[in-house]
């Protein structure tokens, strides 16, 4: 086969505009596979190793290190070692050529989250990809958002509709949050699912959000395909109230920053951005009162108030659980006491928001336990 | 969240905390308009149409118009805020001022300090400041630092939409005297902003850029050139952080400190008269604190010491421009030592 093929810069998350390529990881003439890192895209919420969509030689880098490109402009050029040098100097020319109007196109028909409501409730939520596949459905945890997911949303989106939806008092959705305890943001879930007439889904859940996704699939199997429960909460009764409480009390920069640097392995990753874009949130009327009612209810007396542990023989889904092994806020400990018929995949170095600092991996498990 | 204009961020901001709290009123010239008059009802909504809208859903009782009389109306709202309400007084033009300031220095900003403590005064006074709008040197000025000077005010400089509605509540909020600048070249700027209520708190810096190379200090309009100064300058590899104090009382020293220590290189920009701004009052607390770390002299970019000039060149010329801002941190780049 001759046909050449761009590699271009990823979208990870709405906001992102364009990327710095940090650093490359490959040489030009290195033969890629799908998934191989390739090279390292700094933007301004977070760093991380972008793999090779596409399989074949590499045979030009276009980008520099320290570079900055717009999203889907052209990082490097794939193709067979038989296709001559002057093919690829035309395909670099044709495609930059295009690309105002290819990235024009591309920004108008972005998806945008949208509004529904839900048992009452205003929800927002983001829908990307469409097909046959059973949809999954990302629940984030305590103080996230849709935008959680930004590495692993995507990724997930070829064949099925994935939807990442804010829980109340969270993001754009509502900030009434009821009672605020496990069974409350579970019918809230149980409600979306409804709204957006989703009959059965893969659930991906993050801490707070993963015990929520048990507490549905043990309430309502019929609804649930399969549980990716990642640095999860339900499974035991430890949780770092330290930082739960100076989440909640932060409305300055400073102490902002040092309260997310806890969900890194590596504090380098929280960046300004990150921290204005939680401020942000936080500053919105009802959103401490929200976070103080389901702290208050989910994590009562410093304890995770419900564990699911015992009730995990029921599950009539398959489940998987992924954790940092350096993740602070919900210990990988926990993971000790599950039953054998959970897989446990530990990633080492990783901290609480593994989803983001190991984006590649918990892809790859993700989409190999939604996909089997 | 959806884009808004400056305008609409703040009158959101009003339309919110009226709502929300029967005790805050709107006075001022033409906030509605049409006051005993059998012409058009709410006309104006103030100069730049602000208010508009407000009287007819909150009534006469809520939305005063009020005599052309500054030192009426504020010496009014200043003793409504010390009696119950929480009034918000349009000052239309800052160069006003003159006119009202005994209502606003000797006693609001009093109030609290006299009565030991059991007073507090919630009034916020907004007003217009700024050159660029070819309203002559009546109309132009930026008189914040002489605020700033007074003991038991609060000063605030909103420098975007999103920045004009959260510290419009948080003034609107808070239980001392307030005064709000809005920049008259701003009003139509736009930029994502909540639909619901949030509050930005005083004294807390914005970094709306970030680099190592040098720091840029600016206020209110000019943290919008500073912004565009640093986004040109990164095309370079020269990486400022640029602080918005928000607030100039409270002002964030931390956030000012700590970049310089990082970066000792500082410019600050004001749109003020250069002798006696906030340049000059940056520049000493970092001579003072933060002087080892320099490693060159501090650039004040500011207008001449001169009234705001009606000739349009002379007026463009007058206001600090991204170009002198951007020639004054390659200054400090260069500069050995």
């Amino acid at each position: 086969m001759s046909a050449i093929q761009p590699i271009t810069m990823p979208k990870w998350g709405l906001s992102m505009r364009e990327g710095l390529v940090a650093q490359w990881n490959v040489a030009e003439g290195a033969v890629l596979r799908v998934g191989d890192e390739i090279a390292e895209i700094e933007t301004t919420k977070i760093t991380n190793v972008f793999e090779s969509p596409v399989a074949g030689q590499l045979r030009r880098r276009i980008a520099k290190e320290g570079e900055a490109i717009p999203v889907q402009g052209l990082l490097a050029v794939v193709a067979d070692a038989a296709v001559p040098e002057a093919e690829i100097d035309a395909f670099v020319l044709a495609y930059q050529a295009e690309f105002g109007t290819r990235a024009a196109a591309a920004a108008a028909d972005e998806p945008q989250p949208e509004l529904l409501t839900a048992g009452g409730r205003a929800l927002r939520f983001l829908k990307l990809g469409e097909g046959d596949g059973t949809p999954a459905v990302f629940i984030h945890g305590f103080g996230g958002n849709l935008n959680s997911w930004l590495f692993n949303q995507p990724a997930v989106a070829a064949g099925r509709a994935t939807y990442a939806f804010d829980l109340p008092g969270h993001g754009g959705s509502t900030k009434a949050v009821g009672a605020g305890d496990l069974g409350a943001l579970a019918g809230a879930l149980a409600d979306f699912l409804g709204a957006c007439a989703i009959e059965r889904a893969h659930l991906v859940g993050h801490s707070l959000g993963g015990a929520i996704a048990l507490a549905l699939a043990l309430g309502e199997p019929a609804r649930v395909a399969s549980l990716t429960l990642i640095g999860s909460a339900g499974l035991g009764p430890d949780i770092n109230m330290g930082y739960i409480e100076s989440f909640i009390a932060a409305n300055r920069r400073k102490e902002m920053k040092a309260a997310l640097s806890e969900l890194f392995a590596d504090p380098a990753l929280v960046s300004t951005e990150m921290v204005n874009d939680v401020l942000k949130y936080k500053r919105i009327d009802g959103v401490e009162a929200a976070l103080r009612a389901i702290a208050g209810s989910a994590f009562a007396g410093g304890r995770q108030a419900a564990v699911l542990t015992a009730r995990l023989g029921e599950l009539a889904a398959p489940a998987q659980c992924i954790w940092g092994t350096a993740d602070r806020i919900v210990p990988v400990e926990h993971a000790a006491h599950l039953p054998a018929s959970i897989t446990v995949h530990r990633l080492a170095g990783a901290g609480h928001m593994v989803h983001m600092e190991r984006a590649g991996d918990v892809n790859k498990l993700i989409d190999a336990f939604a996909g089997a | 969240m959806s884009r808004k204009t400056y305008r609409q961020a703040v009158s959101e901001a009003l339309r919110h905390e009226m709502r929300r709290d029967l005790r805050v009123v709107i006075m001022g010239e033409d906030v509605s308009g049409g006051l005993g008059a059998p012409g058009e009802q709410d006309a104006w909504g103030g100069p730049q149409g602000v208010t508009k809208g407000l009287m007819p859903e909150f009534g006469r009782g809520r939305v005063l118009d009020t005599p052309i009389s500054e030192s009426a109306f504020i010496g009014a709202a200043a003793g409504a805020a010390a009696t119950g309400l929480r009034p918000v007084a349009e000052l239309m033009f800052v160069d006003f001022m003159g006119v009202c300031f005994d209502q606003i220095f000797n006693q609001a900003a009093k109030f609290r300090y006299m009565f030991g403590g059991r007073a507090v005064t919630p009034l916020v006074i907004r007003t217009q400041y700024g050159a660029g709008l070819r309203a002559a040197s009546q109309h132009s000025q930026s008189l914040y630092p002489i605020f700033t000077h007074i003991p038991g005010l609060k000063v605030v400089l909103p420098s975007s939409a999103y920045e004009a509605k959260g510290l419009l509540i948080q003034a609107i909020r808070d239980d001392d005297p307030v005064v709000f600048f809005e920049h008259k070249a701003l009003y139509d700027d736009e930029e994502e902003v909540p639909d619901e209520a949030y509050t930005i708190p005083f004294g807390e810096a914005n970094l709306t850029r970030e680099g190592s190379d040098a720091t840029i200090v600016a206020f209110g309009r000019m943290v919008k050139f500073a912004n565009q100064v640093a986004d040109s300058l990164e095309q370079d590899g020269i990486g400022c952080t640029v602080i918005d104090p928000r607030t100039t009382s409270p002002l964030d020293s931390d956030a000012i400190l700590d970049s310089v220590a990082e970066t000792g290189r500082l410019v600050v920009v004001d749109e003020a008269s250069p002798r006696c701004n906030m340049a000059t009052d940056i520049a000493a607390l970092v001579a003072e604190h933060a002087f080892g770390a320099l490693k060159a002299p501090v650039r004040m970019i500011t207008p001449p010491h001169t009234p705001v000039p009606f000739a349009p060149e002379l007026e463009d010329a007058y206001i600090p421009s991204p170009a002198r801002i951007e020639e004054a941190v390659r200054g400090v780049l260069a500069a050995k030592r």
